[in-house]
This record gives structure tokens, sequence and C-alpha cells, in this order.
């Protein structure tokens, strides 16, 4: 970008280095850009990934706050990078988030920053969990409600949830500038309206942008070929599948439960590349459930639509709802979950 | 107006007018009502003075009223003190009804212009002396003399405002007490500028706040004065010294709105104190949720973001009760006597882009988010923060300031950027900055944006929502206006349209998808072929002739964008070393294959469409960019068109295509030509020179033009018709059949000359055009309007082949 440094500097100029840059690649936004173009123009996800591998999370986790992030059912959205956010600055956020919640739950009044009010909002790193160093720490946001009493020991109630993580974002962080932060994929539990003003302040407070991150049917086929493949010490949950079939007045649901050993089994049995998952293994896997399926029950599942996936690791609802149920892979299912992230943002 | 006008200059000659000079000085200043009011409905002013008709008519049947009641007396008795004791009692009556105060203002001026002449000005001075003296307490007529200098003093007020000291001494009077609380309302209602008022005297004034002599009425009809003079006063550095003894008042409830007015006028940013802010949200659980408060604080979180959180209810409010009313018409005056234009009212209300209608989705009230300075984000740290960040904050320009590009000229070093970069697209001056701006990040925060709204807004790349198509369109359309304003595709929109391109159905937001397309940023074409003319081509073949039409118009577009961005980047500096295509060999290739597809697409859709003129008119306008290249832009490429669409203009039946074809042949010629030359004169730039194909080409169409128009020997060379075909077709005689006279898109032009110039004739003998008739024609050709052909003719053709 030395044509910046150019006495002879204009804004016409300005735009000519651009389209200087656009040539080179050079700026992360023309990173961006061509990393979008090679994933439109060719197939959209890669055609094999690694199958999760068990405590991926880095030793300084705390397990307490992994224990909780488990078992309950998270919304995922998609998130830009956030702009100029910084991880010291953590007990501000608080101060300031809780008093916008305040002044929006009581529309027209206005309230002081730092007043005591009876929630109260907390920013607080998820140490270790994190695919590779240069992932940027995850963090979690909680709204509490203090109860009234003056007792000393007052339980905070948790009223809402949401953490924001990315693992494994190496794609999207080659094309940011350090100005950034990118914690692509946010998770929140709680009442919507909550979630609604929490991104609404992060909105305006990081400039970036959340969308809804709806699962579509090829992406649970891989999310369930991928966790039947995680070998399980002892299943704890059937491997369950929910198709939906279009049909008026009323939608038609199909049920397909599976012992989770049959269906490992199954999978053992198209696996061929040890370590790995393939479009075509994904592919023959799911056709022996149809296929099986069909020989009972004369119904083709191929033509109609995937819209749960339920294994011991996980399940995931087409409406981008996840539940992760096993703390081994609990890495593995949050980097895939990136993955999808990262590609709606792009 | 314009009926009213006449009527008021009549009143001229009336009984009650003693001096000569009276008529025209009443005209003059009911004119001038007149013609404020006028010019107040054309302008910026605001909307509840547009009465005036009203208010004229007022001054018109009141003059009558006065007249009348004079008629009735006797008529030679006039005297000033009559008159004065007349309109006091009428003022009186005024005073009562407080609602009619408005309209008492109004009266005056036009009843008692008479006073404002010397005479008047001396009564004002003895008035004044009268009031800084006080009242002499033996005199028995105590009311009448202090109602007779009040008068005065009104009078003068009204009509041309009082001086600074005026001021000074009287607004003393008003607020110590010395008359009754009536006095002092009626001194602090005549309390007019000339033109401005002194600061200290404000200062004094405020001061006798303290002392306690006035009554509240007083107090309030003062901070009403203080708030509706607010733009007259000289200076408010002294003022806001007093900041906080006016916050101190807003524990009085009755003054509280005012106060609160005025020191909305009043804050700056040092005023906003962490105790202030606590007091004022105090009083709001005290009183509820009070506009005037709000509006308070909302200004106080405009200044210190993170002391404060505060949400607008969705309604718009009008935060603060008109002050002014009271001196409507004298603030008027003043302004117009200080000169310059009409200010702007007082911004009472906030930015009207903050209170937005609930919208359906959380994620945003509108599309565009709207336009905050990022001070939030910067102060964040605040802790952090020092002594040099505190002093470069304040020096940073705040965007919601920001009006006029001189403004942005002169902050551009230190414009604080919006929280949400968004907002630029709906700001020019913005665009202007973010156009030279160095930033990175500030684009990528733009194109992170643009990027998740269009693929969220988009109505059927995810949920085929096509509820919202509206909203999605308007949308589209300021993206390409800020786009068409900076002259240059923002690279979200080419991602989004790769995105959303397969699954457009080629009908919803056409006009703004193929606008979308003609922005696309210079690129490597064949990359981009399969990522957006490849699904672009399936629609294109599917569809109907104005689908088709509009491709090429916006082909067209993307073809001179693409021409004018490297006209100006490729010649100001040699392309820098980089493994993709730098050269300018490698973007010229990346054009030219882009005019070859166009090539190919416009052939295929004229075997579609049965040759259609209308289409071939669109392609030709395209090509009509593709001939020029060469000199308009100094790029060193010359296309020419496939023979499918040369072949389809210049035997069709339209003389218009004809004419354009004519165009681009001379063009064609001139850019070739012009690459001869330099290409003789420069052999060291070898790179570029065009291929002997490229001329032989032209040659070829050349030959066949002029065989078609000129010389009735067309095709002489590859191309074979079985006569047999001829004589069926019953043109055994085809080679004499085609040129400017026998052409069918000439021939209608053919038999109107011929008609024209020998209307006698009998039967029209085409083949008698010949010799010195064929110029003639040429003439007539040309005055028709064929300028293309007469070019051609000009250039292509040597005038010694006349057949």
């Amino acid at each position: 970008m030395d044509s910046y440094d150019t006495p002879e500097s204009t804004p016409r100029h300005s735009a000519s280095s651009r389209l200087k840059d656009y040539f080179i690649g050079a700026t992360p936004l023309q990173k961006r850009l061509e990393s979008v173009r090679k994933q439109t123009s060719f197939i959209p996800t890669p055609p094999r990934r690694k199958i999760p591998q068990c405590s991926q999370l880095q030793e300084d986790n705390d397990p307490q706050k992994v224990a909780f992030l488990l078992h309950k059912q998270w919304t995922l959205y998609s998130l830009t990078p956030l702009y100029k956010f910084s991880y010291t600055n953590l007990k501000e956020y608080s101060r300031l988030l809780s008093a916008f919640i305040a002044a929006e739950k009581q529309k027209g009044l206005a309230v002081e920053v730092g007043e005591d009010f009876n929630i109260k909002v907390t920013f607080s790193t998820l140490l270790g969990m994190k695919g590779t160093q240069r992932d940027p720490e995850a963090f979690l946001v909680q709204i509490l409600s203090k109860s009234q009493l003056p007792s000393e020991n007052r339980e905070h109630k948790v009223l809402w949830t949401g953490w924001f993580c990315c693992i494994f974002g190496d794609s999207l962080l080659e094309t940011v500038s350090e100005d950034f932060t990118c914690v692509p994929l946010f998770l929140a539990n709680g009442a919507e309206t909550n979630t609604a003003i929490v991104g609404t302040w992060f909105q305006k407070t990081f400039d970036c942008y959340f969308s809804p991150l709806a699962i579509n049917a090829f992406n649970l086929s891989w999310m369930a070929a991928m966790w039947t493949a995680c070998k399980m010490d002892q299943y704890m949950a059937a491997t369950e599948f929910l198709w939906s079939v279009p049909c008026s007045p009323q939608s038609l649901d199909i049920s397909y439960a599976i012992h989770p050993e049959d269906a490992k089994a199954l999978w053992d049995s198209v696996h061929k590349t040890p370590g790995e998952v393939t479009q075509e293994e994904v592919d023959l896997f799911m056709d022996c459930l149809y296929s099986h399926f069909h020989r009972h029950f004369k119904i083709h599942l191929s033509a109609t639509r995937l819209v749960r996936v339920s294994t011991a690791v996980a399940s995931a609802h087409t409406d981008g709802k996840i539940k992760i149920l096993c703390h081994k892979y609990l890495i593995g299912v949050l980097a895939y979950l990136t993955e999808l992230a990262i590609f709606q943002i792009d | 107006m314009r009926r009213a006008g006449p009527v008021l200059l009549n009143p001229g000659g009336g009984v009650w007018i003693p001096e000569a000079s009276r008529p025209s000085v009443l005209g003059e200043v009911l004119l001038r009502t007149a013609r404020n009011g006028g010019s107040q409905s054309g302008g910026n002013l605001p909307i509840s003075e547009q009465d005036s008709p009203e208010r004229t008519c007022a001054i018109m049947s009141s003059q009558k009223r006065v007249k009348d009641s004079q008629a009735q007396k006797s008529t030679s008795q006039v005297s000033n003190s009559y008159q004065t004791n007349l309109l006091a009692g009428e003022e009186k009556e005024d005073l009562n009804d407080s609602k009619h105060s408005l309209k008492h203002g109004q009266d005056n001026p036009a009843e008692d212009y008479g006073h404002a002449d010397d005479q008047g000005e001396d009564a004002l001075q003895i008035a004044m002396r009268y009031f800084e003296k006080g009242p002499v307490k033996t005199s028995q007529s105590k009311d009448k003399i202090l109602e007779k200098h009040l008068k005065t003093v009104e009078n003068v007020a009204w009509n041309n405002g009082l001086a600074p000291e005026g001021i000074d001494v009287l607004l003393n009077v008003a607020l110590s007490g010395k008359f009754g609380s009536a006095v002092n309302t009626r001194i602090l209602k005549c309390m007019i500028p000339t033109t401005l008022i002194s600061e200290d005297s404000v200062v004094k004034a405020v001061s006798w706040l303290c002392v306690g002599k006035c009554s509240g009425s007083t107090k309030v009809l003062f901070y009403r004065w203080l708030v509706a003079m607010f733009d007259f006063i000289d200076h408010k550095d002294q003022i806001n010294l007093l900041y906080g003894f006016f916050f101190a008042s807003l524990q009085d409830d009755a003054l509280c709105p005012y106060v609160c007015h005025l020191l909305y006028l009043l804050t700056k940013k040092e005023n906003v104190k962490p105790f202030r802010v606590r007091k004022l949200l105090d009083l709001q659980t005290k009183m509820g949720m009070q506009p005037h408060l709000q509006a308070l604080l909302s200004l106080y979180k405009f200044f210190a973001p993170t002391l404060i959180s505060v949400s607008l209810p969705a309604r718009k409010k009008i935060y603060f009760k008109n002050s002014e009313n009271l001196w409507k018409t004298a603030l008027f005056a003043v302004r117009q006597r200080n000169h310059g234009p009409p200010p702007e009212p007082l911004k009472l209300m906030l930015d009207p882009a903050q209170v937005r209608p609930v919208k359906r989705k959380w994620n945003s009230y509108s599309v565009i988010p709207a336009l905050n300075s990022s001070s939030c984000s910067k102060e964040c740290g605040k802790k952090g923060m020092t002594l040099s960040d505190y002093l470069s904050s304040n020096r940073s320009f705040p965007l919601e300031q920001l009006k006029s590009f001189p403004q942005l000229l002169q902050n551009i070093h230190c414009l604080e950027l919006p929280s949400q970069m968004g907002a630029v697209l709906n700001n020019s001056l913005l665009l202007h900055y973010i156009n030279c701006v160095k930033d990175e990040s500030i684009l990528l925060r733009l194109y992170h944006w643009l990027s998740q709204t269009l693929q969220e807004e988009c109505i059927w790349y995810k949920m085929n929502n096509y509820e919202h198509g509206k909203e999605f369109t308007n949308f589209l359309d300021t993206i390409i206006r800020a786009e068409c304003f900076l002259q240059e595709g923002f690279y979200s929109c080419e991602t989004f349209l790769y995105k959303s391109l397969p699954l457009w159905d080629g009908f919803c937001c056409r006009s703004q998808f193929l606008q979308l397309v003609s922005w696309i940023p210079f690129s490597n074409f064949s990359e981009m072929k399969p990522l957006v003319f490849d699904h672009l081509g399936q629609l294109f073949f599917t569809s109907t002739i104005y689908f088709k039409c509009s491709v090429f118009q916006s082909l067209k577009e993307l073809l001179q964008n693409w021409l004018l961005w490297l006209s100006t980047d490729i010649h100001m500096k040699p392309m820098m070393n980089s493994p993709l295509e730098t050269t300018l060999g490698g973007s010229m290739n990346s054009v030219s294959e882009l005019i070859h597809y166009v090539g190919w697409l416009s052939t295929t859709a004229m075997r579609l469409e049965n040759n259609s003129t209308f289409l071939l008119h669109f392609i030709l306008d395209f090509y009509g960019k593709v001939c020029d290249i060469y000199i308009n832009y100094n790029l060193p490429l010359v296309v020419l068109f496939p023979p499918g669409i040369f072949y389809s203009a210049l035997l069709s039946l339209d003389s218009s295509i004809l004419n354009q074809l004519c165009y681009i042949m001379h063009r064609y010629r001139n850019n070739l030509t012009a690459a001869k030359k330099n290409e003789l004169v420069q052999k060291t730039k070898s790179e570029f020179n065009f291929s002997s194909k490229t001329y032989q080409e032209f040659n070829h169409y050349l030959t066949a033009m002029v065989g078609c128009l000129w010389t009735s020997k067309p095709f002489q060379k590859g191309l074979y018709i079985n006569p047999e075909v001829l004589e069926k077709a019953g043109i055994a005689e085809y080679k004499n059949s085609l040129n400017l006279v026998h052409h069918p898109a000439l021939l209608s032009y053919a038999v109107s000359f011929l008609l024209q110039e020998w209307p006698e004739g009998r039967t029209v003998n085409m083949s008698s055009i010949r010799g010195k008739k064929w110029n003639w024609y040429l003439d007539y050709l040309f005055s028709e309007g064929l300028q293309g052909l007469k070019l051609f003719i000009k250039s292509s053709i040597h005038h010694s082949s006349v057949p």
C-alpha cells in the first residue's frame, strides 16, 4: 500500500490504489472477497472434515463454566467481527449494558449508568474455549436478577445467557485487521427480547451484525455423520432423526430413532479414511438409513426434509437451535458451527 | 396575500389620520407584515406562521374599529394623548384576557406607528428616566403617568425594538419589583431588542431572581423571555457560568419546563456532571416521564453517553412548549433587522431519525442505522485514558454537526466516525470522506455490515419473504445512489450478486439488480463469468425482449464503468508486479472478453427475437461505447462487432438503425486510424499493436457497406446465392437493387424526396436519382437527420465514385 504515501494522493488516486490492491489481493478486504469467490464458485463445503477428537479443550478451562454450557438449548447466530472490542474493558461493558437494558425495559425513562437496578449484567471470559492459540478468547454475557431481599447470601437468578466464540476461525481471522475481534458464533439462551436488547447494544457499540444461523439439511447430515463417528464410552441418548413432510393442512413429522451402537456400526461399515469424514461417506451413511426405512415403510425419506438430528454428542435443529450433550466433543461441535457461521458472514 | 395588499394600501385619507405622511407609512408597515407572511409560507419559518392572512385581516379590522370609534367622536380632536388613552383602554381588556395577548402584540405596531418618529424617541427617553428613577410618590396622577410611559415604551419596543441600554434599565425595573406584577409583566413582554441584548443585562437580571422580590409568574415570564431571546444575547459565557444557579431552579415545579429549555440551549459538554445526571434522574422519578426532562437527559447522553442511558419512546414528540409564542412577530422583525436571511427555527426536537417506528425484527429499527458518533465505544476505556486522549477527544468533530462540505474539509482530520458505519449510505458528506480515507477498517466495517444486511433483507435469498419487497427495493436504491455518487461499486454488492444471482427470478427488483451488475468493480472477466454472467445468461435467454434490452443497457454501463476506471488508473502509474493480472494487457484482455461475451449474447438474442429492431437498437448502443474505446478512454483496444449484428443492422428496415450503424463504422474508422498513426509514431510499444485481423475485418465490413449503400455492388466476395432463388424472388437484378435509393430502410426517403422535388411527376422513377439528383438526394437525407450516414459518407467514400 505504499502508493498511499505518494504526495499526489487524491481521492481518485486512493480508489486507484484500491484497484491495485485488488489485483494483488493484499488488503484484508481483498482476501475476504477472494475467499467469497472461491466459496461461491466451488462446492460450498470442503469435501472432507476431521472427526472431532476428544479433549480438545485447552487445559486452563473452568469445568464449572463448561458444565454450565452443556445440556442447554442454544439459539445460534452468526456475528460479523466486533470493531474495537477489548477484553480489558469487560467491567465497563457490564456497566453500560446493564444501564442500556434498564433503559430499554422502561421505555422513555433515562437511567444513570452504574445505578443499582434490579438486574445485573456480567461479562466473563471462557478460558480455554478455543481451537488454536490464534482464536480469540470466548466470552460469556449473563443477565442476572437481583432479589430484593437484603440477605447477604442472596442468589442471583440467571435470566439470560449468551456466549461468543471462535473455534478454528483461521479463515476469518486472516481477512480482518487488528481493530476487529472475530467471534463469529453467538449462542443465546433465554427470552428472545433479552437477546434482542443485548444484540442491539452490541451492534450499536461494536458495529457488528447478528443474523440467525439456520442449519440446512445438507449440514444436518454432516452433523449426523460426524457425531455418529465420535467414540463414546457409554451412550446416554438415542440417535434420532426427524424428517418433515410438507403436506397440508398440517405437516407430517417422521421420527426415526436408532440405537446409538447400531448407528455407530453402520457408520463403521461405510467409513474408510481414518480420522476423516468425506462427502461420499456422509451420502452413503444417509442413503443406508433411507433404504432401510424404505424397506420397512415404503417411504422415500430422501424426498422429505431433514429437520433435526439428535445424537449422544449433541442435537441440532434446522431452525438454528443446538444442545450440546457431551463434554468431550464440545470443541468439535463448536468448530463445525463456527465454520457455518463464517460461511454465512462471508 | 395579494388580495390583502391593495386593500391595505387604501385606508389613506381616513378621517382620523392627521399627518400627511401617515397613509404611506402605514401602508409600508402593513405591507411589510404582508410580505413577511409571504416569505414565511415559502421558506424556513415554522408552519404556524402561515396564518398570516388572518393576522393581516385582524389588523384591518382593528383599523376599522379605531376609525369607526373615532368617527363617532369629534373629527377635529386628534391628539396623541387621546389616542393613547383609547388604546390603553383596549390594552387593559387584552391583559385581562391573557389569551388575547398574542393578538394584542400584533395589533400594536399597526395602530401606533406614529409614535415611532422623533417625538416618540423623546418620549421614550422621558419614559426611561421615569422608570429608572422609580415612581414619584406624591404625584396623584401616578397611574396615568405610568400608563403613559409604559405605552410609549411598548410602542417603541414593538416597532423598532429597544437598545441594549434600554433593555438593561427596564429588566432591572421589571425584576426589582418596584412596580406591581401587572406592570412587570407588561414590561417583560415588550423587552424586544433592536438588534442584540447585552449579556450583562441578563446576568444582572438573574441576580434579581435571587433577591426574591418578584412573583412566580414574573419569573416564569422572565425564563420564557430568556429562551425566546436566547439567540439575540451577544455573548453567553457569563450566562453559562450561572449554569449551576439555573440548574438549581429546576426544583421549582412551575419553572422547571422553562428552565429545562434554557438549560437545553445552554448546556455544553463540560456542564454535564455525574451529580447533575443524578439530580435529573431524581427529578424524573419524582415527576414521571416529562418531555422537557427527557430532552435535557438526551442532550446529556449525547455529551456523556457513558453516564446515562436513555431510550426514547417510539412516537415523535415535541419536547418544549413554544416559549417564543408571545414574541413571535417581534422576533421575526428582529431577525430581519439583524440582516441576513431568517435563520432556521430553533431545533426543539431531537433528530427525527432517532425516533423510529418499531420494526419487525430486533436486529434493526430501520435497515440503515441512524447516524451516531462513536463516542460510546471510544469512552469505554475511560479509566485508561490519558490527558492527551481527553484533549484529542475534545477536539474531535461530532458527526451530528457536520452539515456542509467546507465543514468536512476543515474537520477532516478530527472527524468522529459513526458508531455504525452503515449510516454513511445516507450521508453524502461521509461518502466523500470514506472515498478518500486510508483506513482499511472503515471499509471492512462497511463491507461486513452491507454484506449481512443485503443477505438478511434480500427477499428471495433466504425465506422468499416478499412482504417487505418495497423496503428492500428502497434499500437497493439507496445503495445504487451511493455507488453512483462515488462512481465506484461496493465489494459487498459484488459478493451479494454472487450469492443471490443463482436464486433470482429475474423479475423481483429487476431494475435495481441490473444496476448492481453494472457497478461490479473491474475484475478478471473469466473469473467472474461463472459467478455472474452464466447465471444471468440463463435468465436472459428465457426472458422477454424487455429483459434482454435491460441487460444490454446494464452491460453497456458496466463496460463504461470499467473503461472509466481503467482509463483513470492505468495511465497514472505503471501497474505493479503481482501474480494476478496487473498488466495493461491483462486488463485489456478482461475488457475484450466482456465485449466478446456481449457479442455472443447479442447474436443469439437477435436470432431468438427475430432480428427485433428494438433489441438491435440496444445492442448498437453497446457498440457505440465499444467503437470509441481507443479515442475516448485512451485504452489500446478495438473490438469489432460480430457479423450477426453487422449484417442485421446493415439490412435493417429501420433507417435509425442504419444511421446508428453508419455512425459506429465512422467511429471505428477514426479509432483505427488514430491507432495506426500512433503505431507509426512510436514503434517501440509493440505489445498493443492491433492484429492485422482487426483491420481486415473492418475493411471487410466497410466494403460491404459501401457496396450496399453506394456502389450497388453488394457482397462481391464470400457470398453466393443460388441464382434460381433470386429468380424465384423476382430480384434477379439484385446487384443494382442495393444502394442509398433502393435500400429498404431508405426507400421511403427516396420516394418522399422525389415527391417533394417533382410533385407533378406522375410516376416515381427511383432509378432517376443519379448524377446531380444523387447529390441533392444526399443533402435531403442529411437534412432528415441521418447524421451518422453523413459522417460515414464524408469519411469513408471518395466523392469521385458518384455512380
